[in-house]
């Protein structure tokens, strides 16, 4: 199997990868570029709709709502890296650990990813977050644990389908033990499509976590994130105040996005054969 | 015999879901007998309580008498609202069940048409329009999405119904026969509580349809250009059967069965977006009833509202499961 | 000349691959078929017969071009005719047998119900009529219990019963003209006798003209009146089955012979084709398509497309240098 480096001259293909990638530049220096203090009050400049000097308008309280998005983009994407990376991770041990090893260990947690996948995604978070209290960290994990079975499923198929190809026999047949076979020869096979699927997984672990945030669970306010920022300025809607919700809302929908494109300009670039 | 090797299998979930939320419940931060002491109370008699509720026994003991709770029918009280949790649940669930059912047929009415129209003519504007709204609908947060609605069809142009739970302010609701107003009021034959409550419905149902619009138009999109492609289709033509014939009768029959299964994917996703849309819009159902639930931390309604979704969805599978045997006389054969 | 049924003139064809190049499938193909007559259209994997198969019935995909040619069936041109036109030819003159009979029947439904779909298709008819042709068919074509087997599914049923299945529906039109595209290819050998002996028999019966399209000569030799062998897209021999086999004139027919096994014949006696098939996406494809593989090619002649011309008396080869 060839592996092929990605180049770094701008092709058309790796142009989708650009908004995913300014993403990741406004999460690091956000901060640093807005340009009112997301935390600020200005009561009397409360409610105030989009100007030049507040290109977002105002909310409630007189905070810049333009600094206030731009800043909780750090939040967002940390979220959504480290439930994506945690499931991942665990979901390929897991998984892989199952297709190699096969017997009662597969079955066994067959059935829990079966029981886990029965659960409509958005209740376990919230029983989960509902058990381990209402905090960023219960928000991640449970984020990260409604992921797992993706990933487990994943990775077992992947290994299951290698564990018999020549390669493998032959390491085994020179006296590599089980786990150097899985951890150096298999899982290394199986990361571009990891990839890729964890690109379109990042899109949906940032609804998840901003939906979560939404009804109150997780990051709470005044900590800038893109749901509380919605879930603040729902309630304005009504009176036609517009910038307060929506504002945040389009970011999310532009987060998402972006990772989904980028997603998809992954797989092309990593298996043409399955350009859709 | 095939039915109840189905319903057998969904026992193994049910039970899965009730231990899960037992451990759940263990973990919750609060021991259940000091607060239902009032604070007052001394060590002695919170020890009384946990006793009689059975908090000091070995773990595995305790567990089984949950189950057997659950099993008769008690699945505990709510602290907020003071009544046993079946109860809350079922006067609320009719409300979720409508939005629910509402948003689902509208995902499908519109999401299946769609990709039908996009496969039969790849590269035309319907085939763009589909993509458009697969991408788009995928990344769109329901609440946002809701958030858009209101502000463009209610705020802006007037021509939606407030955002407020199921009926109008000032219409009566009908006599509560099954619980579904829609239904309710038919029945009652109360044509202003019929009309009022499907305005109502509009806009929380097209939130939570829009997402799910996206799976289904893609996957019958997919099913129905590989459908295209097959030998029997080309057979089909090589017969010179009537287009209609072929294209219904021959080909979309075909494609819906994979669509058939993302069904219970898609109705799953929506029993979770309930929770958001109901606590948007301001819906009684048994979504804001368990987000309540959670902010108060009362535990007994959080963990039913999770069994019950369990259930559901078991019951949801199992349905199209039996839709997909029927549909598709190879159900069951060997690959 | 009466009872000519098809008439096939320069018939090329085309497809448009992914990376903006282009497929020479077919080019200039010329054939006559009499009404009654069987014809073999035999050759290589690659070598355009389906192609040709699918472009008189019009069913080629849509990344297929028919960049030029003229196909007639009593008279009616199907190059370019409307859709109306083709599906009025497929309903009653026109019949097709596919390769993978079970993947080419619908599986959701019943076999009996799908031939009173053709026969309904065909001429509109009360169910009751319809139901008893459809049974009657399924007896025609050696089915045993018809109407019991009307019920069954094609998952149900072996390769060859489908193969049947799908003779009576291309039977049910009352045709005039069979296209067999490889209908025993994956058929065991006991089953593809059965099934060409049935696909004779009713083309006796009925007066029905046969196109079979096969790789295996040696099905040919045994059922056919004429044979026309293909190469890469062009069709290089067209002779009555006798002299093709007993004289080919075509050094790449005579190959092709060669490497057939036959009765009496030692297996070392067997020979393969030398060369392969050139890729039909090439821009530099060379006018004659065999030149490079031909042991018999002449430098200065063999640059130009060789053209069908008769060789004998209703015998004709496109070569320059033939045998």
């Amino acid at each position: 199997m060839t592996h092929r480096r990605p180049s770094w001259r701008p092709s058309p293909a790796q142009l989708p990868l650009l908004p995913a990638a300014l993403l990741l530049v406004l999460a690091l220096v956000g901060p640093a570029l807005a340009p009112h203090d997301p935390l600020a009050t200005d009561v009397a400049n409360g409610l105030q709709p989009p100007s030049a000097a507040h290109w977002f308008g105002t909310d409630q309280l007189g905070r810049d709502v333009f600094s206030r998005v731009l800043v909780a983009t750090r939040l967002d994407m940390a979220i959504a890296f480290a439930a994506v990376l945690m499931s991942a991770l665990a979901g390929n041990l897991i998984g892989a650990a199952c297709g190699f090893l096969g017997g009662a260990l597969d079955r066994w947690i067959g059935r829990v990813v079966d029981v886990l996948t029965a659960f409509p995604l958005f209740v376990v978070a919230m029983a989960l977050v509902a058990a381990l209290g209402n905090s960023v960290s219960s928000v991640i994990y449970a984020t990260a644990l409604i992921n797992l079975p993706f990933y487990i499923r994943l990775a077992r198929a992947e290994v299951a389908v290698r564990r018999h190809a020549g390669y493998v026999q032959a390491a085994r047949l020179g006296g590599t033990g089980d786990a150097r076979i899985l951890l150096f020869v298999l899982l290394p096979n199986a990361l571009p499509m990891l990839a890729v699927q964890m690109s379109l997984n990042l899109g949906w672990a940032i609804l998840n976590g901003a939906g979560l945030s939404f009804i109150g669970l997780g990051v709470r306010p005044p900590t800038p994130e893109w749901g509380v920022l919605v879930n603040e300025g729902a309630q304005f809607i009504l009176t036609g105040q517009w910038w307060v919700a929506l504002f945040p809302g389009m970011a999310l929908f532009g987060a998402v996005y972006a990772f989904t494109l980028a997603g998809d300009a992954l797989r092309d670039l990593l298996d043409p054969r399955r350009r859709t | 015999m095939l039915i109840l090797r189905r319903i057998l299998a969904t026992l193994p979930i049910l039970l899965g879901a009730a231990v899960f939320t037992f451990v759940l419940t263990r973990v919750l931060p609060g021991d259940a007998a000091s607060f239902l002491a009032s604070g007052q109370a001394s060590p002695e008699e919170i020890a009384a309580l946990r006793a009689q509720l059975g908090l000091d026994r070995p773990l595995h003991a305790q567990l089984m008498h949950y189950l057997m709770q659950l099993a008769r029918g008690d699945w505990g009280q709510s602290f907020t609202t003071g009544q046993a949790v079946t109860a809350d649940l079922l006067q609320r669930l009719p409300a979720s069940l409508e939005l629910t059912f509402f948003a689902f047929a509208l995902a499908l009415a519109i999401g299946v048409p769609l990709g039908v129209a996009a496969a039969v003519r790849p590269g035309s504007w319907v085939d763009h329009l589909c993509r458009a709204v697969c991408t788009a609908g995928s990344c769109a947060p329901t609440f946002v999405v809701g958030l858009l609605l209101i502000y463009g069809f209610y705020f802006l142009l007037g021509w939606a119904a407030e955002p407020i739970g199921r009926l109008d302010a000032l219409v009566a609701p009908p006599p509560t026969r099954t619980g579904f107003l829609l239904i309710d009021a038919a029945l009652a034959g109360d044509a202003a509580a019929w009309r009022s409550a499907l305005a109502h419905l509009l806009l929380p149902g097209i939130s939570m349809a829009l997402f799910s619009v996206a799976p289904l138009a893609r996957i019958t999109r997919s099913s129905m250009l590989a459908v295209l492609g097959s030998d029997f289709m080309r057979t089909a033509r090589a017969l010179g059967l009537p287009r209609r014939q072929a294209l219904f009768g021959y080909a979309l029959r075909n494609a819906l069965l994979p669509v058939l299964t993302t069904l219970g994917m898609v109705f799953s996703y929506m029993l979770g977006a309930n929770v958001v849309v109901e606590k948007l819009f301001a819906w009684p159902g048994i979504g804001s009833y368990a987000l309540d639930a959670l902010m108060a931390s009362d535990p007994a309604p959080v963990q039913g509202f999770v069994l019950l979704v369990a259930a559901l969805f078991s019951l949801v599978n199992l349905g199209v499961d039996l839709l997909g045997s029927l549909a598709d006389p190879r159900a069951g054969e060997a690959p | 000349m009466s009872g000519v049924l098809l008439q096939v003139r320069d018939l090329s064809v085309r497809f448009r691959r992914r990376a903006r190049s282009v497929v020479h499938a077919l080019d200039g193909v010329c054939f006559d078929l009499a009404a009654g007559q069987t014809l073999a259209l035999v050759g290589e994997s690659g070598s355009g017969k389906s192609v040709t198969a699918l472009a008189l019935a019009g069913l080629l995909d849509p990344a297929a071009e028919v960049t030029a040619g003229s196909v007639r069936l009593n008279g009616t041109e199907l190059i370019g005719a409307s859709a109306k036109t083709l599906q009025a030819v497929r309903r009653g003159e026109l019949a097709l047998v596919f390769q993978n009979p079970r993947r080419a029947l619908n599986p959701i439904r019943r076999i009996g119900r799908q031939i009173e779909d053709a026969l309904q298709a065909r001429r509109p008819r009360p169910a009751r009529a319809a139901r008893e042709r459809a049974i009657e068919l399924l007896a025609q074509v050696g089915i045993a219990e018809p109407a019991a087997r009307w019920h069954a599914y094609p998952w149900e049923l072996s390769g060859g019963m489908c193969q049947r299945v799908m003779i009576a529906l291309a039977l049910s039109g009352e045709p005039a003209l069979l296209i067999a595209d490889e209908p025993t290819t994956g058929l065991d050998v006991t089953t593809q006798a059965g099934v060409m002996d049935l696909i004779a028999a009713q083309a006796r019966q009925r007066g029905m003209a046969t196109l079979l399209i096969t790789h295996d000569l040696a099905l040919a030799s045994g059922r056919c009146d004429r044979v026309a062998v293909m190469h890469a897209g062009h069709l290089v021999e067209d002779a009555p089955v006798g002299a093709l086999f007993g004289a080919p004139a075509h050094p790449y027919a005579r190959h092709l012979i060669l490497s057939t096994p036959r009765l009496g014949l030692p297996l070392q006696a067997l020979r393969a084709v030398p060369g392969e098939v050139p890729d039909l996406g090439r821009t530099d494809l060379p006018p004659c398509r065999y030149a490079e593989r031909c042991e018999r090619r002449l430098d200065a002649a063999c640059e130009r497309t060789p053209v069908l011309s008769a060789f004998a008396p209703g015998h004709r080869v496109a070569c320059w240098n033939p045998l």
